[in-house]
């Protein structure tokens, strides 16, 4: 291997990723140009200036280059040899952020560097995190499909979760959930996703259907099941035990864990969003965070969907192909609050239309099949388990984020991967996506 | 490896497209499928900008400017850029209180949002403006923006020239396609109400893109949708803009109306009503005080009395009913009439002025002396001309030659709500008398001295002595001559201004021997103490009965009487004797015009009738009464039942129903009863003087 390593660093390298990394990379600094640019300002000096988004993110996307260069370089058994310690490492950068953590936008997870710029240790844990799972996985000593090990994988995936809540950051603690993709892919059994999706359908439907109204669907379900099943109860009485206590979850889910949790535990806005989600209104003088700041005699702000309606008309107003690239009015007018972040996607959606809506989410597609299938020839299970570790962050992201953009999902802040303006964001891609390339060049070689 | 687990990559797979084609689909729904995003788009960020042209000037016929166009400022202000304002000192220069200028606050975040301008106050009164202006920098969020608006130098015309107000939704539901807004003014009344579209010009629109603050950034689709705002035209009308002081100036403290027309051309020199106004109250600063003011009057300074006030037209009716008797060939300019003093041939006599002396012993005679059993007796040889088989017949025949004339139908003048007066069709009759030919000429008689139900506008009394100025041809009487480049499609404006209208086949012995006649008013008859000097002149005096009080004043007359150039009608109502007011004003009318000035030594006879004041004791009472209402600041005037008035401000309402000053009870629903049979209980009474 070392022989090879200086020879030839690009032998086994997978061209096809590294070419969708930087169309997508390219598109995004497309994009911001598109939300900054203005009419009558010669983009041109102002590009120079370096004082736009877009020059920055130009500028970061150049680092990230020379990293995924040192990436390339790099031995990929340094990854298996450090898992373990970066993601300590990572976990410490958390714990840090509560010391000298700088506030941004509400949240103490920046740690302030020189030069005006801030790391955001969470963001860096998704690959700390990924590494540490495959590790895990990967040793030889852990059969997955015992309990025993399928907890600890999620303790190691949820650990950064837990430590962001803790800084105010649930969109990016959501983030850490994708690792049960992999799990169930390296055979958590399913009915954990089974109960993960009826558990959010019970959730909408709580907020949808009128209360009482939804008890006495859940208590006519669990009879007509009863009543079908009669004869097998006969036989097992515990299995009556088991359908009882099934309906007794879900009616005390409905009744007070889901009203508990969006007046106790949610901030005010934080409800409200879910709620304007299935069109409803949250009543915020029930919040208890609301109550509290109120006490303080602090204004609570009602907030609204301004940010999805927006979003919304920005989307919809592309039509078919879209009003052509820097001719989109709502764009321009800054109608969509974030744009060039969180709501990069509706410039998008509002130049090109659903043409390139469709192209767009393509080549993502593309992406993360493509993934998939470098994760499927690894000869070693960390390379796969890693490998696919990234593909369900970036599908976590894409998804989240498409959808918060046409109001499909509440709003969370969790940017767009490779495309959002933020150069922790595309550093961390980057990072992620090449030492998959890195890891995956050297395929033939058994990793543990 | 673990190969067992790897179908659950195929699983992962399938999760990856099940999620993007839900992507997809909304997708697919909001950009395709739902047009609502895209027009709501549109409404978030175009801006529409109106461009306001300047609005045409009316000249008169001398090109002086009647009107103009002048700016005042409005306070416009931004809500959302309010900071640190001193209230109290800002609320004190306004003279508002605090809770006022929070409410106006408030008003204009729900009307405009905070980020967009609303009025704050409009028209500033110039000290206003002056000390808000300095003060400017202190009142960040506020700003002045002048807005256009006329003014008019010789403060008159106001009921010709009309004024402008802001367009209501059904203004706006009516001009849909023409570029209104809500806020825009337009021509309410008068000229520029008809010439709306040709003053107003072209508005030009232009479409920015805004951004979420409301702010341009720039333009839209690069202009692809503006359009260029042309100025609105001028108008080049035949009125004397001095002509019309001096006519409202001896109005004034008059109720009336005086008409002036070249008969040659159907141009309109002056045309006042009295009371009147200054056009400049509803223009400026004031505006919404003085309109509320003028709308509540009594009096109705609003009403425009030459096309929509209607009287009987007295004995200034004779020349038309001499001219009928001549062309149906009933009598020859010898014809006499043995006047005793009253016309008996119908029983219950009907008075004249003079008996004997053989006053009416040829048509001229008794026109000079205005002989009303003369008169009488031509109008019932003309029903009952033995040409035709019934006194109906002869009334249909009657009623066409006056329709010919212009009476009793809609003269079609360039200003709005011109009314049509009332020659009453025999199915008026048959109900009056119950039955069909149950009536004969004895019981109409007294149409024939211009009583009984026949009703004119004094704007049809001056055309109607065009056509007898004109020798039987007539000019359809108007304001606007011309049109600044005037093009084919304006002649929906004017080409029925210059085509020339004959009137039956009268021929030119009948006219000569009522211009004789007429003439013989001015030199013996009643109207010989009124002199226009070095102008030989025609006139016809009239003192129309009428059921509210004293006789009406009224004056026809033309000169000089060798060509023509001016025909002028007064109406003075409640004043007595023609020769007595609306002689006078006529002959000054005419002396005016012909003469371009008034005589100095006659100058304090104009001064005089101008002090005069002739407004019935009941509305002087209601100017008192209001006068010392305003003072006491107290008895909102409602009390005094004029909102009644104001409402019915648009109905057609037959004649001066607000001067009743005679009548004792208050005024109630039976003043329309009134106005509809104006001569009702006057025809079995009548016989009065009349010249």
């Amino acid at each position: 291997m070392s022989t090879s390593n200086g020879v030839n660093i690009s032998k086994g390298i997978d061209w096809t990723m590294v070419l969708l990394y930087a169309i997508l990379v390219s598109i995004g600094i497309l994009c911001i140009f598109m939300v900054e640019y203005r009419s009558g300002t010669s983009w041109v000096t102002s590009f120079l200036t370096g004082k736009t988004n877009y020059s920055k993110q130009l500028l970061f996307a150049g680092i990230c280059g020379l990293i995924a260069i040192f990436i390339l370089l790099s031995d990929s058994k340094l990854y298996t040899a450090f898992a373990n310690l970066l993601y300590a490492f990572g976990i410490l950068l958390m714990l840090l952020t509560f010391v000298i953590g700088k506030n941004i936008n509400g949240s103490r997870s920046w740690i302030p560097l020189a030069g005006g710029f801030n790391l955001q240790p969470a963001e860096l844990c998704k690959i700390f995190a990924a590494l540490a799972l495959a590790k895990f996985i990967s040793r030889q000593d852990i059969d997955f499909s015992k309990p025993k090990s399928q907890i600890i994988a999620a303790v190691i995936a949820l650990s950064p979760a837990a430590l962001s809540i803790l800084q105010n950051e649930t969109g990016l603690a959501l983030v850490y959930a994708s690792f049960f993709i992999v799990m169930f892919r390296e055979g958590l059994p399913p009915w954990i996703l089974i109960v993960g999706f009826s558990f959010g359908a019970l959730v909408v439907a709580t907020l949808v259907v009128e209360p009482n109204l939804l008890a006495i669907i859940l208590t006519a379900i669990a009879g007509l099941t009863i009543y079908v099943m009669r004869r097998m109860i006969k036989r097992n009485k515990n299995l009556l035990v088991f359908i009882l206590l099934i309906w007794a979850v879900c009616v005390g889910v409905q009744r007070f864990a889901v009203p508990y949790i969006f007046n106790n535990v949610f901030q005010c806005y934080q409800s409200q969003r879910i709620y304007s989600m299935v069109g409803k209104d949250y009543d915020c003088s029930k919040n208890r965070s609301a109550k509290n700041e109120r006490a303080a005699d602090k204004a609570v702000k009602k907030p609204d969907d301004y940010n999805v309606r927006q979003s919304k008309i920005a989307i919809g107003s592309g039509g078919i192909v879209g009003r052509g690239f820097l001719k989109g009015t709502q764009t321009r007018g800054k109608y969509v609050p974030e744009q060039h972040t969180d709501f990069i996607f509706t410039s998008l959606g509002e130049a090109f239309g659903f043409i390139g809506c469709f192209v767009f989410l393509g080549i993502y597609l593309l992406m993360l099949f493509r993934i998939i299938t470098i994760a499927e020839r690894q000869r070693s299970t960390f390379s796969r388990v890693y490998a696919y570790s990234v593909a369900s962050i970036m599908f976590f992201h894409i998804t989240v984020n498409v959808c918060m953009t046409i109001g499909l999902f509440p709003i969370i802040g969790i940017p767009l991967p490779l495309i959002s303006y933020g150069g922790s964001s595309l550093l961390t891609f980057t990072i992620l996506i090449f030492i998959l390339i890195r890891l995956d060049a050297d395929r033939q070689m058994v990793l543990r | 490896m673990r190969a067992y687990n790897q179908s659950r990559g195929r699983v992962v797979q399938t999760i990856f497209i099940v999620v993007f084609l839900v992507i997809i689909g909304q997708l697919l729904h909001l950009q395709i499928l739902s047009a609502k995003y895209r027009v709501q788009a549109e409404s978030n960020a175009r801006y529409r900008k109106v461009v306001y042209p300047d609005r045409g000037i009316i000249y008169d016929r001398k090109k002086r400017a009647v009107l103009e166009n002048t700016t005042i400022y409005d306070l416009w202000i931004t809500p959302s850029e309010l900071r640190n304002i001193d209230t109290a000192s800002f609320c004190k220069v306004l003279s508002i209180d605090i809770a006022e200028f929070k409410r106006r606050i408030a008003g204009a975040i729900i009307k405009n949002t905070s980020y967009k301008a609303s009025v704050f106050e409009p028209l500033l009164p110039p000290d206003l403006f002056a000390r808000l202006n300095e003060n400017m920098y202190r009142y960040p969020g506020f700003s002045l923006q002048e807005r256009p608006v006329r003014s008019y130098p010789f403060h008159a015309a106001a009921g010709v020239l009309g004024y402008l107000g802001e367009v209501d939704t059904l203004f706006l539901k009516r001009h849909r396609n023409d570029g209104y807004e809500m806020g825009d003014y337009a021509g309410m009344s008068g000229l520029e109400n008809s010439y709306e579209k040709i003053l107003m010009g072209q508005r030009g629109v232009q479409y920015f893109i805004r951004d979420n603050k409301s702010r341009l950034q720039g333009s839209y689709e690069n202009g692809l949708f503006d359009t260029i705002a042309t100025a609105g035209r001028n108008l080049y009308s035949s009125m004397d803009i001095e002509l019309q002081q001096l006519a409202e100036k001896l109005l004034q403290n008059k109720i009336g109306s005086v008409v002036a027309i070249n008969p040659k051309t159907g141009g309109i020199l002056a045309m006042a009503s009295g009371p009147s106004y200054d056009p400049n109250m509803l223009a400026g600063f004031e505006r919404k005080k003085n309109i509320g003011r003028l709308m509540l009057d009594t009096a109705r300074p609003l009403l425009n009395r030459a096309i929509k006030g209607q009287y009987p037209p007295g004995s200034t009716f004779k020349p038309l009913g001499a001219l009928v008797a001549l062309d149906e060939g009933v009598i020859t300019p010898a014809f006499g009439y043995p006047c005793m003093g009253y016309y008996a041939a119908c029983g219950n006599n009907v008075k004249c002025l003079h008996s004997g002396g053989g006053h009416a012993d040829n048509l001229r005679t008794a026109l000079a002396h205005s002989c009303n059993a003369y008169f009488s007796q031509l109008f019932r040889m003309a029903i009952d001309n033995p040409a035709y088989p019934n006194a109906a017949a002869g009334y249909l025949k009657w009623k066409e030659y006056m329709n010919h004339f212009g009476l009793g139908v809609k003269l079609g003048v360039d200003l709005p709500g011109e009314d049509a007066g009332n020659i009453p069709d025999t199915a008026r009759y048959n109900k009056d008398f119950g039955g069909f030919a149950r009536w004969n000429s004895c019981n109409i008689l007294t149409l024939g001295i211009g009583q009984d139900r026949m009703l004119l506008t004094p704007l049809q009394l001056a055309n109607v002595m065009c056509i007898v100025a004109n020798k039987g041809s007539y000019y359809t009487p108007h304001l606007v001559d011309s049109i600044e480049n005037e093009s084919g499609a304006d002649s929906v404006y004017t080409a029925r201004y210059r085509k020339k209208h004959l009137v039956t086949n009268i021929g030119n012995d009948a006219y000569d021997a009522i211009h004789e006649a007429m003439a013989e008013v001015a030199i013996s008859g009643t109207a010989s103490a009124i002199k226009v000097p070095g102008v030989n002149y025609c006139a016809k005096t009239g003192t129309a009965q009428n059921p509210h009080g004293q006789n009406h004043s009224i004056f026809v007359c033309f000169a000089p009487k060798e060509n023509p150039r001016i025909v002028v009608a007064v109406v003075v109502e409640n004043a007595g004797m023609g020769s007595t007011w609306a002689g006078p004003i006529g002959g000054f009318m005419m002396e005016k015009y012909l003469n371009d000035t008034i005589a100095k030594d006659r100058l304090a006879d104009v001064e005089e009738i101008a002090h005069t004041n002739l407004i019935p004791a009941a509305i002087k009472k209601w100017y008192a009464d209001r006068d010392a209402a305003a003072q006491a600041k107290a008895a909102p005037r409602e009390e005094t039942g004029v909102t009644e008035d104001a409402a019915t401000e648009d109905k057609r309402i037959t004649f001066d129903p607000e001067t009743e000053p005679n009548r004792k009870e208050p005024v109630t629903i039976a003043k329309n009863t009134i106005a509809l049979l104006p001569n009702n209980d006057q025809k079995n009474k009548k016989g009065n003087n009349r010249q």
